[in-house]
């Protein structure tokens, strides 16, 4: 800030500069130490991630498993493409988010805007990517039936692919109407019933003998593995889910007690709790960092059109928000390798 | 600080290409999970994680150095921001995750089990 002078300005002040420490104006300096907070709470976020994760090292979900998704390739299992395709839009705009800055020094005020127009559209592509990414982990894909004791079981074929509910499911002559506050007699409802009953998935597992069933845990190829008789050691690998024998699935679904579809934060068909819990607070979390840095990047530009930066004869606004938006940046980098890569 | 005033955009579009090339190295790993890398683990970690973790760590770099413009930035800026940081994240990380450890070591071997 040019326009600021203070008493000892012609003292030598800390870590050099004339009258500003560490020679960053007030303004850059205090986003500094934003970021560096607001750094520490995500590394919270994904140490407590990593904390559950290592706690249920032998059950957690594997990612590529989960995010299969792909636009307009139904069916087709295509896991990481489209987080990839987000972190390229990020990256992309945070290149131009830099370029704004750089033709802010150059006091060009019509590259700015269209550098800040860009930045401004690649975040809203993100954060529709992100609202995408979320509705598809909501509605689930295969299904599956949590146990008395809270544990997931998951239906697979003789080939050991997934299957689905809906492709084996009976259908039985039962009833069961939603609970909904207008039919309570006091203020009463409950979750969303699932398409199939505990008693249609049971019959249609008995109905189909080359069906099996998948759990939680993750296969190591150990001593007592090896010589484990419950498990189905043509179908499952190292490293991946361990797949039962007919008679071991028969016995674990005679325990389901209800039918998981989809996700919430209570429990979802992919595995651990935990999971969903923290992929809906995490990426939520950063969605609504790049959410902010939207609706601050529109003010921006505003001002950069209305001309406001060339009046100041300075484009110092646009680098501080620039600051906040390769942060965003950077966090997504790291939620993408904690939870798709490692 | 650049007082200068110069433009970086050769700068700036070098690390675009260096940060795309190391986000499409880490998706064909993912996809293909070689191996080699996924079955042999170094330190408790297996090689393709390390990988994963390396690639990221050089990620952030390039991103706090070219895009957030450190490089240009008072060396005590530079410290003050960067050293806490990466103390305390793997102080963190440490404590927790070894935490975590003994607690899966608690559950797996103990009379508490999640056998059901």
């Amino acid at each position: 800030m040019e326009t600021v002078t203070t008493a000892n300005s012609a003292e030598k002040t800390w870590g050099g500069g004339d009258n500003q420490p560490m020679g960053a104006s007030y303004g850059k300096l205090m986003m500094w130490f934003f970021i560096v907070s607001d750094a520490l709470t995500f590394s919270g976020f994904l140490a407590a991630y990593g904390f559950s994760r290592f706690k249920f090292i032998e059950t957690w979900p594997l990612a590529d498993e989960v995010f299969t998704h792909f636009p307009f390739m139904h069916g087709v299992s295509a896991p990481m493409y489209y987080v990839a395709f987000m972190t390229f839009i990020l990256i992309f705009s945070s290149v131009t988010m830099v370029l704004a800055v750089d033709a802010g020094h150059q006091m060009k005020k019509d590259k700015v805007a269209i550098y800040m127009f860009l930045t401004i559209i690649g975040g809203l592509i993100f954060v529709g990517s992100q609202a995408w990414e979320w509705k598809n982990f909501i509605k689930g894909e295969y299904g599956a039936v949590e146990t008395k004791g809270g544990s997931l079981l998951q239906f697979v074929d003789a080939e050991g692919h997934r299957v689905a509910l809906a492709d084996f499911a009976a259908t039985l002559q039962e009833e069961r109407e939603q609970l909904t506050p207008n039919k309570g007699r006091w203020f009463m409802s409950e979750a969303t019933l699932p398409t199939y009953s505990v008693a249609e998935v049971e019959a249609g597992f008995k109905a189909h003998p080359d069906l099996l069933i998948r759990t939680e845990v993750i296969y190591e190829e150990t001593e007592a593995d090896a010589k484990n008789v419950t498990i189905n050691h043509e179908l499952t690998k190292h490293k991946h889910k361990t797949i039962l024998t007919r008679e071991e699935s028969e016995k674990r679904l005679a325990q389901a007690s209800m039918v998981v579809e989809g996700a919430n934060l209570t429990r979802n068909e992919y595995g651990s709790k935990l999971f969903a819990d923290f992929f809906f607070f995490i990426t939520g979390f950063h969605g609504f960092h790049v959410f902010s840095g939207v609706i601050i990047n529109i003010i921006i530009f505003f001002n950069v059109i209305l001309g406001t930066y060339e009046k100041r004869k300075s484009y110092e606004m646009v680098e501080k928000v620039g600051l906040y938006w390769h942060f965003v940046d950077l966090v997504w980098v790291f939620v993408f390798t904690v939870f798709y890569l490692v | 600080m650049s007082h200068e005033h110069v433009s970086n955009t050769k700068r700036i579009w070098t690390v675009f290409g260096i940060l795309s090339l190391i986000t499409i190295v880490e998706v064909i790993f993912g996809i293909i999970k070689p191996e080699s890398l996924h079955l042999n683990s170094f330190l408790g970690l297996n090689l393709l994680n390390w990988l994963f973790i390396i690639l990221t760590l050089v990620k952030a770099y390039y991103i706090v150095y070219a895009f957030m413009h450190m490089e240009g930035e008072t060396a005590s800026l530079r410290n003050s921001v960067i050293i806490p940081l990466i103390f305390l994240v793997i102080f963190l990380l440490f404590i927790l995750l070894t935490e975590a450890h003994y607690i899966f070591g608690v559950f797996k071997d103990s009379t508490i089990k999640w056998n059901f």
